[in-house]
Order: C-alpha cells, then structure tokens, then sequence
C-alpha cells in the first residue's frame, strides 16, 4: 500500500515527460494525460479506503528516516484532496480535449499544454501530500511554474499582462513562505512538520505567534484572503476557459489547505482564531460585494471565489471537530462547484460568444442543456437546499452556534448574508442571460444593470460563436452529477470530514504516524 | 547560536534594495528586485544554519560537532535552481510583453514619458525589427489568437 504514495507524484511527471517528448502526436498526448489522471484517481481511491480503515499512510523517500529525510504522509485529509483534485482534473481535461477537437490548436495549444497541465497536477498531489514543509514549497512552486505557463498560452497582450500581475504576487507570497520556512528551520531545527509540531511547543510564545502568522500571511496570499485578494479575480477569467476552471477550483484551496495544516498540526497552542474571524468576515462581506458589481461572468465568479473562502476561514478559525468537518465538506463542495460553473461558463461563451451579463441574451432558447448545467452550479453555489453549497453552510453555522461567542454570531449573520448576496448575483445572471429573449438586449435597461462594471479588457461586441461539441457538455455534464452526488452521499461524506476532523482534535494523531515509536 | 555579522548585513542590504526595486513600474527592474529578494532568502537560510563548519557528511575526517548543518545547505540549492528557472519564463515574459507594446499603442508597460515616441522612432532603434518589420509582425499575427485585438477599439469579426 505504501508504493502508491509517492506514484501520485511520480506519474502525473513521467506523464508530463511522456507527453512533453510526444509533442508532435495530439492523440498520443491525450491518451498519455487521460491515462496518467485516471490512473491517480483510481490509486487514489484504493488508498482513501485503506487511509480510512487503517490509519495514514507514512513513506520515508529514499529510506532515509523521518527527520532526516523526506517524508510523505497521506492521511485522511491528503487523501480525500488528491481524490477531488484528481477527479477535477479529469474532468477538466475531458472538456479541454473536447475543445481541442472543435478548435484546432488556438485555445490550448496540446503540445505545451498536456505536458504542462501534468506538471501542474504533480504540483497539487505533492502539495497534499508532503509532511515535510520544505517539500510544500517545492510542492508549490512546481505547481505554480505550471500555473504561470497555462495563463499565459498563447501570448495575447491581455494574458500577457494578467499573468504579470498573478506571476509577481506569487512570486511574493513564494518568497515569504521561503523566508517562514528558514525561520522556523532557525528555530525549531527542522522541516518535518510533526517534528515542527513537537519542538515549537518548547518555544516562547511571541516567537510561536511569529512563526506562525509568518506562514499565514504566505499561505492567505495563495488562498486569495482578503486583504491579499486583490489579484485573484484580475488574473484568473482571461485564460482559456479549462484553465480557468482548474486554477478556480483548486489553486486556492491548495492554499486553504495549508492553512489547515498550520494551524491544526504546526501550531496548535497560537490563538490567532479572533484575527482569523475578522479576516474571514471581511473576506466574505467585500468578496462578495465585488462581484455584485460586475458584468463580466467570469470575473463575478472568481469574486464569489474570493468571498466563500472566507467560509472555510471561518470554519478554520472556530477549531472545534464540527467546525473542521463542515470546513471539509465545504471545500470539497467548493472545488467541485466552482470548477463546474467556471466549465459551464466556458459552454456559454461559445454559445453566446460573449461573457458580459449586458450582451448576453435568450441562452435558455439557444441551448436548454447548458442552461440546465449552468442553473444547477449556480443554485449550488447560492445556497439552496438540498444542494451541498447549502449543507456545507449548515454545518459551520451549527459549529459558529455552538461556539457561541458575540464574533460567531456576527459572522453567521455575514455569512448568511453573503449566501444571499451570491444567490442575487447568480440570479441575475440566470435573468438576464437565460430567460431575458435574445430579441430584447438591444437597448435593455433595468435597475438590476445600473452600475455594473465591464472587465478591464472587455472591447465591447461578441467574438464568433461556436459549436459545443458533445465532449465539453459530456464533461460539464459528469461534474454537475458529481456537485449532485455530493448531496445524495452527503451523510457518508459528513461522517468521513468529521472522522478527517477528529484527526486533528489531537495533533499527536498526524505526529504518531510519522513517528511510530515517538519522538527522538 | 552565533552568525556573521557580515552576512546578516549583507542580507538586510539585499532585502532594502530588492523590495525597493521590486516597486518600480518597470517589469525588468522588478524581476531584478526578485533576484536581489530570493538570494537575501538564501542568504537568510545560510544563516539560520548556524555557525560555518567543515564539511559534512564525509566522514572520518573531521568530528561531528565541527560539521556545518547540510540541510539549509540542500535547501538554499533547491531554492537556487526553482528562482533561475522562474527568472528564465519571467524574462521570456518580459520580452513578449515588450514585444506587444511595440506592435500597438495598448500596452501598458510602456511608461508614460514615452507616449511621444511614434512607432516609428521607436522601431529605428531596433534595427534588426525596422529591417525585417512587416516579415517579423506577420509571424506575431499568426502567432496569436485574436491578432485584430492588438488594434484598439477594432471590433472583431472572426
């Protein structure tokens, strides 16, 4: 069982490396990616049962033993992400090939993008999987290099100029996290982060707070956290519409996902949870404010993208079992969501040609079947019930609640609030794009369009609409059954995220499976 | 745990200037910021390291307390070689930035002082561009996606 841990990295780069030399065969490099992804998804999968049943699953590479060598570790957490994050790519790919059929090379030019796209998936696997700080940031930056690549494709002046503002913030937060990492090598002599976990308690606590809020800030940073947004919805809506989609649904909650280790494993006895409150209510209030005022579908998306992190902050920050739980169940529920709205969205550029809720019009006549995909993303997202979007929220207000304290409270009300707020905007959106007829664009006015602003690179007019063939809606079509499967095994998922949770309740749980026979 | 001095100077100096330089408009001038930023990082690793030792790992031929600590070391390396390659795509990022701004008034890392430059005078600094122009713009045209977007306000109709 302990070979398939360290093939989910290993795969996805000889996969990169199989396609990268394939470079002048299109198919030959679809069937490599397709294989490459299912193969993890299936490895993945055996190793969730096993993880669940038995225990995480620790491999020291090399041999070389835990403090001194790298260590890998795959508990429940790691895990599950691998498995979404997996089966997100795939599906991404699925309609990313089908839009390579239909458009030839343009959007996705194959030779660098499979390869490329690889190295990005690599990046997340290790990222989930490393017990070794040092190793997250290696993780990261293979994940991130990838990432510059896929937004800049092609070269046009408006990704160029996107991918600059994305590449210099993400080579900030990069550095800090480097810097965070020297520090608490300087303090705690190590970079294993269960050995991290047992030495840091013996430090003084200002030195603890520094180390930690240090990671934080670097972390915030990846997963768009207000104040530190403010690139996000700027860079991510001009890639192409799969990269897009995957850079939504995962990147940032790479980010979260590390924040979770930071602070349930790495420091456990730092308070910082007020400060977390406050950040993640502003977080979710402005996010959600910012996509209220926009026209541009895409970029409305990646501002609710910014605003329901502050959901999982504000799980992270309450601590408690049932808190961590719904913050689990809501990441899973937000990766698959946002990946799928992003993909829908992508549908209703080629059938509309363009993304501006002010020129969009009579989608529900011109294509029932994306109109369907789209609704049903977008419900999720607003918060319906049954949908997971509205359990997930459910779950951390019931944790806010037990809680109790006056913060709590303030956020629930915030939070209900923006739920609220995001349905307003997603309904907009369904009125204006779906059922407004085609006939009446021309001319429209409402109160619901005043003050809505275009993205800064919108021209204006619609590009040439396109054909959708059946392999974009084929995959669209298998992430919205998966967003529906998330409410049908709802009650199997919750007790999975509160058995993931109850892994953290005690840190010694993480730092026992790296050091079977304890510490020294 | 004892430090040079030396380098912790050095370190403060490389941040100062870095971060200065990372604030400056121009994109070349930024990614120079980030080099002087990351090597300050090394420098900072290096020195949380300790004290400087004989060489480690080898053994037989020093005792273990005079060794130097090789993590920070393995560590400094890899972060070494992930910045040159990022410095390698940045740069690449830089010159087909520069490349947009001289086909079209729409770029926008052209500073402002240069908005009295025409194409033109612009062009005849680079000879090798002036001279094989309108061959060189072609291949930039075919290389791009929406080649009518580079012409401002110019509705597409692809």
């Amino acid at each position: 069982m302990s070979a398939i841990v360290p093939l989910l990295v290993l795969l996805p780069l000889l996969g990169a490396a199989a396609a990268l030399v394939l470079g002048a065969y299109r198919r030959a490099q679809v069937l490599v990616s397709t294989v490459t992804l299912t193969a993890v998804v299936i490895l993945s999968s055996i190793l969730l049962v096993h993880v669940d049943s038995e225990g995480p699953v620790v491999i020291d590479v090399g041999g070389w033993d835990a403090p001194f060598g790298i260590v890998l570790v795959a508990d429940r957490l790691a895990v599950i992400m691998v498995l979404i994050a997996a089966l997100m790519l795939l599906g991404v790919l699925v309609f990313a090939t089908g839009q390579g059929i239909a458009d030839g090379d343009r959007e996705t030019p194959v030779s660098i993008f499979h390869p490329t796209y690889l190295v990005l998936a690599a990046g997340l696997f290790d990222a989930f999987i490393a017990g070794d700080l040092f190793n997250l940031y290696v993780g990261f930056e293979m994940l991130l290099s990838a990432s510059y690549v896929l937004l800049t494709l092609a070269g046009t002046g408006a990704r160029i100029r996107a991918g600059v503002t994305y590449i210099i913030v993400s080579l900030t937060s990069s550095i800090l996290f480097l810097a965070a990492i020297a520090f608490i090598y300087g303090a705690t002599g190590t970079v294993t982060m269960a050995l991290v976990a047992e030495r840091v308690r013996d430090l003084p606590a200002d030195v603890q707070l520094i180390l930690c809020i240090a990671l934080l800030v670097a972390f915030c940073i990846k997963a768009a956290v207000f104040p530190m947004s403010f690139w996000l919805p700027d860079s991510y809506p001009t890639a192409p519409a799969p990269v897009t989609a995957v850079f939504a649904g995962l990147l940032t909650k790479v980010g979260v996902y590390a924040i979770i280790r930071t602070d349930t494993v790495l420091f456990t006895e730092v308070d910082i949870d007020i400060p977390l409150m406050v950040i993640a209510l502003l977080t979710l209030v402005i996010g959600i404010l910012g996509a209220l005022a926009q026209a541009d579908i895409k970029r409305l998306l990646s501002f609710t993208l910014v605003s329901h992190i502050g959901y999982m902050i504000f799980g992270i920050a309450i601590g408690s079992q049932a808190a961590l739980a719904a913050t689990i169940y809501y990441i899973i529920h937000h990766i698959i969501v946002q990946t799928t709205l992003f993909l829908a969205t992508g549908l209703v550029e080629r059938v509309g040609g363009t993304t501006s809720i002010n020129r969009l019009g009579g989608m529900l006549r011109a294509s029932p079947f994306v109109s369907v995909l789209f609704f049903i993303g977008a419900m999720n997202l607003g918060g319906i019930p049954p949908f997971s979007g509205f359990l997930g929220k459910v779950g951390l207000f019931d944790a806010g609640v037990t809680l109790g304290t006056p913060l709590s409270y303030v956020l629930i009300a915030a939070g209900a609030a923006t739920s609220l707020l995001t349905l307003y905007a997603l309904v907009r959106v369904w009125n204006m794009v779906f059922w407004r007829p085609r006939s009446d664009v021309e001319g429209y006015s409402s109160p619901l369009l005043d003050s809505l602003t275009e993205g800064p690179e919108d021209e204006g007019g619609t590009v040439k609409t396109k054909t959708v063939p059946k392999l974009m809606l084929t995959a669209t079509a298998g992430m919205v059954a998966l967003t529906v499967a998330l409410t049908v095994f709802a009650g199997p998922l919750f007790d999975f995220a509160s058995r993931t949770a109850a892994d953290f309740e005690s840190p010694t749980t993480y730092v026992d499976a790296v050091f079977p026979g304890g510490v020294e | 745990m004892t430090a040079s001095a030396t380098l912790i100077i050095l370190m403060a100096v490389l941040y100062a200037v870095g971060i200065t330089v990372m604030l400056e408009r121009s994109l070349t001038r930024v990614l120079i910021g980030f080099m002087l930023v990351g090597n300050a990082t090394n420098l900072l690793i290096l020195i949380v390291s300790g004290p400087s030792g004989t060489a480690p790992i080898v053994t037989g031929t020093s005792a273990d307390d005079t060794m130097a600590d090789p993590v920070p070391q393995v560590l400094m390396l890899t972060a070494i070689v992930i910045n040159f390659g990022i410095t390698a795509f940045v740069l690449a990022l830089i010159y087909r930035s520069w490349w947009l701004a001289q086909l079209g008034d729409q770029g926008d890392s052209v500073p402002d002082q240069h908005t009295e430059d025409t194409e033109e005078s612009t062009d005849a600094t680079f000879d090798p561009v002036d001279l094989d122009d309108a061959a060189l713009k072609k291949v930039l045209a075919d290389s791009d996606e929406h080649p009518d977007e580079l012409e401002h306000g110019r509705e597409e109709t692809r």
